[in-house]
């Protein structure tokens, strides 16, 4: 049975025949059928990456396997969410050593995409801190992969977008922590230049990320807030929160009801979002201890926020330019403002080094931005594409629903040997996504 | 702490219950055919739930092991919960007879034979409590249920007698007529979305129940007044009916 689906962009939706597994020999039956397919977790990448004609969805695959709480290991089926396994590791003094804005992303998703957070300058992404993981192949042959074993399947894997096969048990490590709370900083800067200031001064926090309103021009241009953490201790928590220091957060979620219809997402209501986020923080500086879910998962609060930007969905766009590209950014913001697209979301944040194959963390700039499709909207995207190119950045596959072929190649200079392999595990392009055909990544039979 | 005994526990409907027991610091007896799939099931239980779970080997149509079955759990579980189905497409189980008599014996003489043990077991101890899932197609026979239907309408008379029978001895008999549920059972039909339920609603409305000593219990509500409803169909306008 076909039915519509889409990722969290609604952009684009297709029909698709969803198929499930619970146990180990049900995907086994699943990838033996001839139909190509992909992997899907919670959908939670923006576009189309998790999206084909027919999709193996990981979510019923959700079994924690093991958990050494002395040492901080943690195993587990790829099909659980972030916010099942925090549930399980923060009561007992552990956390996610990476994790993105969002807790409901399954641990496979997060692998597949190599998932950054805020802490990427000191931890890097999620596949440094995987022990190993297993892997069915398009042959449904089961491997497991490791930074030594089988070292070059698992390079493509973090980050491959699911196209190396489908990954099925995760084994990784967890970060130690004394409270659930952050001791959070908040510090406003008045413009691009004063941030970027900011970021180096602060860059020994662990966490850092700025919101950034881009339509700000002039001497404001850029104006944004800083938000740093760090893991509270013991010593730093007050006696109420000591009594019970590894609480979870007690959960209030808000549905986002409906869709909303296009107009309500002009310029104004972006104009009015940024102003009234800047002005919540009208102190220079603030400084406090929050629980860990409103520091890192501030739009989770909300449930099914995509559906602001309404029938039509959207885009992310989000890019990393290298630290001597500053210039770029300013020149991307600059389009961006000019052309009065307004993006709801704009977050920067700085990157360290990382070398991989196929991940999109480098070190650098990375800015991501929110754009509901509208008409014109997908040529100013290419537009930008170039500037991004020009300045040796590249774009998030995760985020990515449009990209032509030759951005992914100028951007990632190791795609060739991403492909070669791709060919090996996957000869005939069995596993694919929409994605996968767009970007040439598969041949389109 | 009590324990709860969990017969089919590889089926979304099981697991979907062993996980609600296990989040109200039951302790969990996992149950099924393959006892290999088992494994997963109780780690995740154990780590998430900080409570026991074991893993056992069942075979509904081993009526004969059942005895010994039984007697190696320890502890006793003080709940046991039947939820074992097997459901063929009803045409080829008419040209079958194999199908026809795997469905039968599956769903109704399987069940029979694991609850008189653990009927008697209760009832000796004075103390104890039954689930067996039936279904709604068991209320009324439909030619598009013919087999299933039937063994489920057998069941669910086994479980009134059961209940009947035990009541004296302090043992509380529940039964549970699911109507339509997202399962991999059903994956590919396409269910009316309003009357569907998904396995998590089945072992919240199952636990309170189970709470309240309820009797017999439709999921969801309104089951009951479809079912009342079709039951009331006269035979002669009924038999005519496409259902
Ligand atoms: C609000 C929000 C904030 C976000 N913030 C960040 C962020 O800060 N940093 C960041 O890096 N990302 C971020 N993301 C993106 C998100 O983390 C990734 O897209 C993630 O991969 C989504 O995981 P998923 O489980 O939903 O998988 P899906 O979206 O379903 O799939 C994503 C990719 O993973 C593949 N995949 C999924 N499961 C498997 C498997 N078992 N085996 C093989 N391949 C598989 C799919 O084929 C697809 O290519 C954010 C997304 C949202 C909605």
């Amino acid at each position: 049975m076909k039915t519509k689906i889409a990722n969290w962009g609604n952009y684009p939706v297709i029909e698709s025949k969803e198929e499930r597994f619970v146990f180990a020999d049900q995907l086994d039956t699943l990838i033996k059928d001839q139909q190509p397919f992909i992997a899907r977790g919670n959908g939670r990448c923006y576009g189309d990456a998790s999206l084909s004609a027919r999709t193996i969805s990981t979510l019923k695959f959700d079994k924690v396997l093991s958990f050494n709480a002395d040492a901080g290991f943690f195993e587990c089926q790829s099909g659980i969410t972030l916010d099942q396994i925090l549930a399980v590791i923060v009561p007992k003094g552990w956390f996610l050593p990476v994790t993105p804005g969002t807790k409901f992303i399954t641990i496979g998703g997060a692998l597949a995409s190599d998932v950054h957070g805020k802490n990427h300058h000191v931890d890097g992404s999620i596949s440094n801190h995987v022990i190993e993981f297993d892997m069915v192949l398009a042959s449904d042959e089961v491997v497991t992969c490791s930074p030594v074993n089988n070292s070059e399947l698992f390079e493509a894997t973090c980050g491959g977008m699911g196209l190396t096969g489908v990954i099925t048990r995760v084994k990784f490590r967890l970060k130690k922590i004394e409270t659930s709370l952050i001791r959070q900083k908040q510090v406003k800067a008045a413009n691009l230049q004063e941030l970027i200031e900011l970021f180096d001064t602060y860059k020994d926090y662990t966490y850092s990320v700025a919101w950034i309103d881009c339509l700000k021009k002039g001497a404001h241009f850029g104006r944004s807030i800083l938000i740093l953490g760090e893991h509270a201790t013991i010593a730093e928590v007050n006696e109420n929160q000591r009594s019970n220091p590894l609480a979870l957060p007690v959960n209030k979620q808000i549905v986002f009801p409906i869709n909303m219809p296009g107009w309500v997402l002009n310029k104004f209501t972006v104009k009015a979002f940024n102003f009234l986020y800047y002005a919540k923080n009208l102190k220079k500086e603030i400084n406090n201890i929050v629980s860990y879910e409103p520091f890192f998962y501030p739009l989770d609060k909300v449930l099914h926020w995509n559906r602001l930007y309404g029938k039509k969905g959207f885009v992310q766009y989000q890019f990393v330019l290298p630290l001597n590209a500053r210039q770029g950014l300013v020149e991307i913001m600059n389009r961006i403002s000019d052309e009065g697209l307004g993006s709801f979301l704009a977050v920067l944040k700085v990157f360290g080094k990382q070398e991989s194959m196929i991940s999109f963390p480098k070190e650098g700039y990375t800015l991501a931005l929110d754009f509901p499709i509208r008409k014109g909207l997908l040529d100013f995207l290419d537009e930008l594409d170039e500037l991004v190119l020009k300045y040796n950045g590249r774009l998030y596959m995760s985020k990515d629903a449009r990209m032509k072929p030759q951005m992914l190649t100028g951007g990632y200079p190791e795609l060739e040997k991403f492909k070669s392999i791709i060919k090996r595990y996957n000869p005939d392009g069995k596993i694919r996504s929409v994605q996968s055909d767009r970007l040439l990544l598969t041949e389109i039979k | 702490m009590e324990t709860v005994l969990i017969l089919g526990a590889t089926s979304d409907i099981g697991i979907a219950i062993a996980k609600k027991f296990a989040a109200q610091k039951y302790n969990i007896q996992l149950a099924a055919r393959k006892a290999e799939q088992l494994v997963a099931i109780k780690s995740d239980i154990e780590i998430r739930y900080n409570v026991e779970c074991t893993a056992h080997e069942f075979d509904a149509i081993h009526y004969h092991t059942h005895t010994s079955f039984f007697e190696n759990l320890n502890p006793k579980p003080d709940i046991t919960i039947s939820i074992f189905g097997a459901m063929y497409e009803e045409d080829n189980a008419f040209d079958e007879w194999d199908l026809t008599q795997m469905m039968i014996n599956v769903n109704y003489t399987g069940v029979v034979s694991i609850l008189n043990i653990a009927a008697k077991f209760y009832t000796g101890r004075k103390k104890g409590t039954i689930i067996g899932i039936s279904s709604v197609a068991g209320d009324r026979g439909r030619a598009s249920k013919l087999i299933y239907g039937s063994s489920k309408a057998a069941l669910s008379a086994y479980l009134d007698g059961l209940r009947n029978k035990c009541f004296k001895d302090n043992v509380h008999v529940m039964t549970v007529k699911p109507g339509f549920v997202y399962t991999r059972m059903t994956e590919n039909l396409p269910l009316p979305k309003a009357l569907t339920s998904t396995p998590d609603e089945v072992a919240d409305i199952i636990y309170s129940a189970f709470k309240s000593k309820k009797n017999t219990i439709y999921i969801k509500w309104f089951w009951r007044y479809i079912m009342l409803i079709i039951k009331n169909i006269p035979e002669f306008q009924f038999k005519k009916m496409k259902l």
